[in-house]
């Protein structure tokens, strides 16, 4: 290994490495602003200058390649000055107006200036003056701040896929800019306000509220899609400031959508925080004891195979733990459902119901098959996963059904089950190249699921991979995208109701209207026609569910609880309580025991702690957090199928109404009409 | 030593001193002052109540940047912002928990641009411990009441700043 000299220490280092990147491993650190390492390199602010043996200039470490034998030195008086003249070209035309940006506290111009920087300036000419530019409901421009490090431009055009940024003019001219004053397009948008070293790109809807040191910081994990973004909930008080992401190579690198980001104002909005009961058809408030004292006098009065209990999206693992031993133990019934919406489910296996090949294995594969799905609107940063296997290993991407702009080309051919059929009885084109791949992966959307063809769809391209050995122990393409944070972990806790005939024996039965009692936790995505159904509504916002609840009773969201997720490939994580729930409203695993206890029983749990061990303790799959357990591959395991001639059609998403969280959010709310108005009239602005 | 000491008592001239000082001072002007009706001299830097000022055109000043909340050190500043119709920078709480207050000057110091000030007023002893929850309307009022004060204090100390 080629070896290199930074400050006197000899390090080795990989091939490839810009001088940058070897200093850091040294353990030297260097300032820089363009500078990012998930975005190609520029080496426009020059920030990161260091000192070369044999070389009479200063070098821009990030755009130089280490080579062996180099001599770097990076804190000799001769870097400092050369960094303290870049500092000052920045700070010529950078307004001081820290007071008044959001950026103040967590700068990195304020950071760095407060190392290189003069305590006066000796620029005595007028200062730049940039129009503010318009970029959609959820970036605030102040483009006199900007010091041109084109981070925000490098993230569109390579991350988002979608180039709408760009720099016009040069030198002191240089604007950075939309062209068209249009919003902009992509779901992942707002990532460019984290990258922005400085406060030229803010947070719209955060913005003047809260100062970085004023906020409480805790760790969590998303709900807003099945992926588990790991964030960072800011809150100031209760109040959910923002979120922000958190690293993690694994899930979403560094980057989370714009409904994660900015859903968090629904937490304010439309909240239950007293229980209601129905009377005479209108919702009155109520306390607990009469609340469950109404549930109670029902649930005595009905036969337990005529309750049913429906499990929404966005519920953690405790909660759906507690509500299955409360209806399997307490109301003695097994009416119990996670689908909301009639999709096929086979879980007889846990690779049939997961993301197997994982997120970060995207990268590994060499042939892509989408199969009615709409990843960039149904799973955001995975998509972006796949747009940056794309970018980086020019992979071919096909897709059956038309899923529309996925930033990156792929190719439709077709978009009904024969497509299918062709391919699995080697006709087509691209069962040659299945058969090449070594590492191809098949991602099936809930769309490719529905009704009476998803059997087929899911069964045959099972079978047909295991024909192919495609499905090993080291290599599984099988994928299926939920859009559900709670599904897989629904799934693995066995919160569905299957029978040989019937895949959704109890989606049926609502539609001919068989039960008395519906219990809902957290279910609003349910669509049936209510007739003389005793409703009970779990949950923590006054949407569609609590519409047509009988009862409600309140609890928290996710940032007010902790709570166990399982995201789409299987791995559990843990989000924790970063503020409290409003009101009356009472954990959900309380609202059960509470109700339990007015029914006469007991659940033998007495506190949250207890519930998560038993958790915990009930499969080996949810012992390891933050990790995927492996479960052997079985591929013995078949099931027979038919073939069901049908077009797959790709269910729109609605991807900024796509839960109670983001319903109630008013920056959503408006990013969706721009986004419907664009829709509409075909124009962008 | 010893003799020094020996006169000293015998002639009691440590009193005869004391007498002589006595005497002299009933012929000079008087140090008390007649408080309140009199008032002592005191220094623009003087750190009394607060104050928040505004701009000769009426607008406030205060930028919300929130520093002297970060900077008390008995906590006793709150503040929350939001932009404002033109959207500029401007609180929309700004409270004074005038008991916590330690009376330092730090917010003052802290101010970039000479918003919160601490005024020469130090006579606003109250009835109750609620009426020294200063919010933003008392804060401002008190502004308007000593800006003229404040303005010179001001000036006067701007050389040593």
């Amino acid at each position: 290994m080629p070896k290199i000299t930074v400050n006197e220490k000899k390090i080795e280092f990989e091939e490839g490495l810009t001088v940058l990147q070897v200093c850091e491993l040294a353990g030297a650190e260097i300032p820089r602003f363009c500078y990012h390492e998930k975005l190609s390199i520029a080496g426009n602010c020059r920030m990161c200058l260091v000192e070369i043996e044999k070389s009479p200039k200063p070098i821009a470490s990030c755009a130089m390649p280490a080579t062996d034998g180099m001599v770097v030195k990076t804190n000799t008086p001769f870097v400092e000055k050369a960094r303290k003249g870049m500092m000052e070209f920045l700070l010529a035309n950078h307004p001081l107006d820290c007071p008044v940006c959001d950026q103040g506290g967590e700068c990195d111009l304020q950071d760095q200036s407060l190392y290189y920087g003069f305590d006066h300036s000796r620029f005595t000419e007028n200062k730049r003056q940039v129009k503010e530019k318009y970029m959609g409901p959820l970036i605030k421009t102040e483009m006199t701040r900007c010091i041109h490090c084109t981070r925000c431009i490098r993230f569109a055009t390579e991350v988002a896929g979608i180039p709408e940024l760009g720099a016009i003019g040069r030198g002191e001219d240089m604007e950075i800019t939309t062209y068209l004053e249009k919003s902009m397009d992509s779901e992942l948008s707002a990532n460019v306000i984290d990258l922005c070293p400085v406060g030229a790109l803010t947070s719209k809807p955060y913005a003047f509220e809260a100062r970085p040191w004023d906020l409480k910081k805790t760790e969590s994990i998303d709900v807003m899609d099945a992926v588990g973004s790991n964030i960072r909930i800011d809150t100031y008080g209760w109040e959910v400031k923002r979120v922000l992401p958190k690293i993690n190579e694994d899930i979403n690198d560094e980057w989370i959508s714009d409904k994660t980001r900015y859903a968090c104002d629904g937490l304010l909005k439309q909240r239950l925080d007293t229980p209601y009961i129905r009377e005479n058809g209108k919702l009155i408030q109520t306390s607990w004891t009469k609340a469950l004292k109404k549930i109670v006098k029902k649930l005595n009065n009905t036969k337990p195979e005529e309750i049913a209990g429906i499990v929404g999206d966005l519920v953690d693992m405790e909660s759906m733990f507690i509500f299955k031993e409360f209806f399997n133990k307490i109301l003695t019934s097994s009416n119990l459902e996670c689908r909301t919406k009639k999709t096929y489910l086979n879980p007889k296996n846990r690779m049939n119901y997961i993301f197997n090949s994982s997120i970060n294995g995207i990268e590994q594969c060499d042939l892509m098959l989408l199969v009615g799905t709409n990843p960039r609107s149904e799973a955001t940063i995975l998509n972006a996963r796949i747009r940056k296997t794309y970018v980086e290993n020019d992979i071919e991407i096909f897709s059956i059904g038309n899923p529309g702009d996925l930033t990156y080309p792929y190719k439709i051919i077709g978009s009904n089950t024969q497509v299918l059929k062709e391919i699995i009885d080697e006709k087509h084109e691209i069962s040659d190249k299945f058969k090449q791949s070594k590492k191809p992966i098949v991602i099936i959307g809930e769309s490719a699921l529905k009704n009476d063809y998803g059997e087929y769809v899911f069964e045959s391209i099972k079978n047909y991979l295991i024909k192919n050995n495609h499905i090993t122990n080291e290599w599984n393409a099988l994928n299926i995208l939920t859009q559900n944070a709670s599904r897989v972990g629904a799934v693995d806790l066995g919160l569905y109701k299957l029978n040989k005939k019937d895949n959704f024996p109890i989606l049926n039965k609502l539609d001919t209207n068989e039960f008395k009692i519906l219990y809902l936790l957290g279910a609003d995505e349910l669509r049936f026609n209510k007739k003389n159904e005793f409703i009970i509504y779990q949950g923590s916002h006054g949407d569609l569910g609590a519409q047509i609840a009988d009862v409600i009773l309140p609890s928290p969201t996710y940032t007010e609880k902790d709570g166990h997720f399982i995201n789409l490939e299987g791995r559990i994580q843990k989000a924790f309580k970063a503020s409290y729930p409003p009101g009356d409203a009472k954990e959900d695993w309380d609202i059960i025991n509470q109700l339990s206890k007015a029914l006469g029983k007991t659940l033998n749990i007495n506190s949250r702690k207890e519930l998560e061990e038993r958790l915990i303790n009930s499969s080996s799959i949810h012992s390891k957090i933050g990790e995927i357990v492996k479960s052997k591959v079985d591929t013995n395991e078949t099931q027979e199928f038919s073939f069901v001639n049908s077009k797959i059609e790709i269910d729109f998403v609605d991807y900024y109404f796509s839960n109670h969280i983001a319903r109630s959010s008013m920056t959503m709310n408006e990013c969706r009409s721009i986004k419907n108005k664009l829709l509409s009239t075909g124009t962008k602005g | 030593m010893k003799l020094n000491r020996i006169i000293k008592t015998i002639f009691l001239l440590e009193f005869v001193k004391a007498l002589a000082i006595a005497i002299k001072e009933i012929f000079k002007s008087k140090k008390t002052i007649n408080y309140p009706f009199e008032k002592g001299r005191i220094s623009p830097r003087f750190r009394g109540e607060h104050a928040l000022r505004r701009y000769p055109n009426g607008e406030e000043r205060c930028i919300a940047c929130k520093l002297c909340e970060a900077v008390c050190p008995a906590q006793a500043i709150t503040i929350e912002s939001k932009p404002t119709a033109d959207g500029s920078r401007k609180t929309i709480r700004y409270d004074i928990d005038m008991l916590k207050c330690i009376y330092c000057g730090l917010c003052e110091e802290s101010c970039p641009v000479d918003a919160i000030v601490q005024g020469p007023n130090f006579e606003f002893g109250t009835e109750t411990r609620e009426e020294l929850y200063y919010n933003k309307e008392k804060l401002l009022e008190n502004g308007d009441k000593w800006e003229q004060t404040l303005a010179e204090n001001i000036k006067a100390d701007l050389p040593y700043r």
